[in-house]
């Protein structure tokens, strides 16, 4: 692999998205990508005795289903790269136990699907055959981490957003048909200072913005290369102002650019406000079509 | 055309322009109604009270207790957060309120047990309101011990 | 019924607006403001305990009722009201327990209140 400008590397052999999975809470199921999911839950308990084991079994479910669509045996995945949300990652750590794979938890927040197929890619470009990569979510038990319990009854403003509850997998092999990962841009910690924890596509906005913009210049080329540029969650407001700083940065995104947080619900029937978040399992769309 | 994303402020400001505000008046109005309701409930419970020969005290206690439980029955069914995502402050600010952020992290973190779950995370919003009030309340006691009047009003 | 002759339908009114407007300034402050909902409590009941002990607030329970008792900034009123009882017949250890005897009854309620909602029923997901 090679190094391009600040930010990107090239691979040389580039690793192969095998296969993806993905399970998804009712919400999701009632909106517009329902048919891509392999599975869509009718109850977020999903008959376990807490949202966190609930979660747990999604990814438990979601890596099988991976494995079984895949039909590469357990035995032969050599590293496994899982992340979430929760404390310590429980509920990949959990989830993800009777595997017996090599396991490194990951934590990036919104970014945790993407980071573990960066590294994975560069895992499998160093010469390892299989690696699987999951992040998962879950609406409850973010919702008790980070925000109120479930029967406060506070009011959300029209800037919040809607954690997703879903999991996606991703089997990555050393050769296969493609998709390919051909280049990684790893993104810098940007912070403009937005402290409004309901408005966290405006956080996020420019750590994309600059990220993009660093994978422009590093391989030289232009939003019109790409098929699609997908972002995780901005939800609508991120995704506009990233719109914005693009075109005033000289590139017009517009017509290849959309949010995956965008894309999960229907606006106007499921009132979710500003979109829905972390929308991890759907950067397997992400990936097929841009990098 | 300049970048927003130049200074810390002007993305601030940009992003503020940017993003849509809450319905402010139907909130209001929303809250104005319900808040109002929740009060009137409370002054009937309290007529019917002093009407029966409770002194004021005790109809006022009367009427704290009947409206939390009535919340706590509310947030129980899982109907509270419903009413409060409409009526906002309108059911955040009476004693209903108090009431909702005690009992709903009591139900929230039943699964981390009764003792360490319930026992300990029911105060995890109500917490700060009892001591704020206990605290306020106790400086107030001291200083009209010092000063052994209630200010300048009376 | 009887107790309907005896109502005060004026006094009803009165409570309803003078509630219903505490609420609107805190719904203000909520949507112009980040302030979260335990932080408006908060200031809400620090406000109603100040008021209280300088003897303000009572002008206004005179003539809200329950309307003023009602919202959060009576229940500080509460408190002060029942630390300066006590502060006249025990003195300084009046101080300690004068606020907590005369909120008791809310107190206790919610916390019993809460255990047993906690005991019989679950956090279901929100639909919106």
């Amino acid at each position: 692999m090679q190094k391009l400008g600040k930010q990107t590397i090239k691979f040389d052999t580039p690793p192969t998205i095998l296969e993806t999975a993905c399970i998804a809470g009712p919400k999701e199921a009632d909106g517009p990508l329902a048919k891509y999911f392999d599975q869509c839950l009718e109850d977020e308990m999903w008959g376990e005795k807490s949202w966190e084991k609930a979660e747990s079994k999604i990814v438990k479910e979601t890596v099988n289903t991976l494995i079984s669509k895949s039909s590469i045996p357990s035995e032969k995945i050599e590293y496994c790269f899982a992340g979430d949300l929760l404390n310590q990652c429980i509920s990949s750590s959990f989830g993800l136990r009777e595997l017996n794979v090599p396991f490194y938890g990951i934590f990036g927040a919104c970014s945790t699907f993407v980071e573990g197929l960066q590294l994975a890619s560069v895992f499998v470009e160093g010469g390892i055959n299989y690696a699987i990569c999951s992040a998962s979510s879950h609406f409850c038990s973010s919702e008790r981490q980070f925000r109120f319990p479930l029967e406060l009854g506070n009011q959300r403003p029209p800037t919040s957003q809607w954690t997703v509850t879903a999991a996606g997998a991703a089997m990555l092999s050393k050769s296969g048909p493609g998709p390919y990962i051909t280049h990684i841009t790893t993104g810098k910690i940007v912070d403009m200072g937005i402290k409004d924890a309901n408005n966290m596509g405006a956080a996020m906005a420019p750590a994309a913005f600059d990220t993009l913009m660093t994978h422009f210049s590093d391989t030289g080329r232009k939003p019109t290369y790409y098929d699609a540029i997908l972002t995780g969650d901005l939800g609508f407001i991120g995704r506009d102002i990233l719109i914005d700083l693009a075109q005033t940065a000289g590139y017009n995104i517009k017509s290849v650019y959309n949010d995956c947080g965008v894309l999960i619900f229907d606006k106007s029937t499921q009132d979710t406000h500003s979109g829905g978040s972390r929308m991890w399992m759907l950067c397997k769309c992400f990936f097929r079509l841009s990098f | 055309m300049n970048s927003p994303i130049d200074t810390k402020k002007d993305y601030q400001e940009y992003v503020n322009q940017k993003s849509p505000n809450s319905p402010i008046w139907k909130n209001c109005l929303n809250a104005f109604w319900v808040g109002g309701l929740i009060c009137s409930i409370g002054q009937i419970i309290f007529s019917f009270c002093m009407y029966r020969g409770l002194d004021e005290t005790a109809s006022s206690t009367v009427v704290s207790i009947l409206l939390i439980a009535l919340s706590a029955f509310l947030t129980g069914l899982n109907i509270f957060n419903k009413i409060g995502k409409i009526a906002g402050a309108g059911s955040l600010i009476p004693i209903t309120g108090f009431a909702n952020s005690i009992v709903a992290p009591a139900m929230e973190y039943k699964s981390e047990g009764y003792v360490m779950g319930v026992g300990a995370k029911m105060f995890t919003v109500a917490g700060p309101v009892l001591v704020y009030g206990i605290s306020t309340a106790i400086v107030v006691g001291l200083v009209y011990l010092i000063f052994n009047t209630q200010a300048v009003l009376v | 019924m009887e107790f309907w002759q005896s109502f005060d339908w004026m006094l009803l009114i009165r409570c309803f607006v003078v509630g219903g407007l505490l609420c609107v300034i805190g719904q203000i402050l909520i949507d112009k403001t980040k302030l979260t909902p335990a932080r408006i409590l908060v200031i809400y009941v620090t406000l109603g305990t100040i008021l209280g002990g300088l003897g303000i607030y009572k002008y206004l329970v005179d003539f809200a009722g329950c309307g003023a008792t009602v919202p959060l900034t009576g229940f500080g009123n509460n408190l002060a009201k029942g630390t300066i009882e006590a502060v006249k017949q025990n003195g300084i250890l009046g101080a300690f327990t004068g606020g907590l005897k005369a909120s008791a009854g809310g107190i206790a309620a919610a916390v019993f209140f809460g255990y047993i909602a906690s005991l019989i029923s679950k956090p279901k997901m929100k639909k919106q």
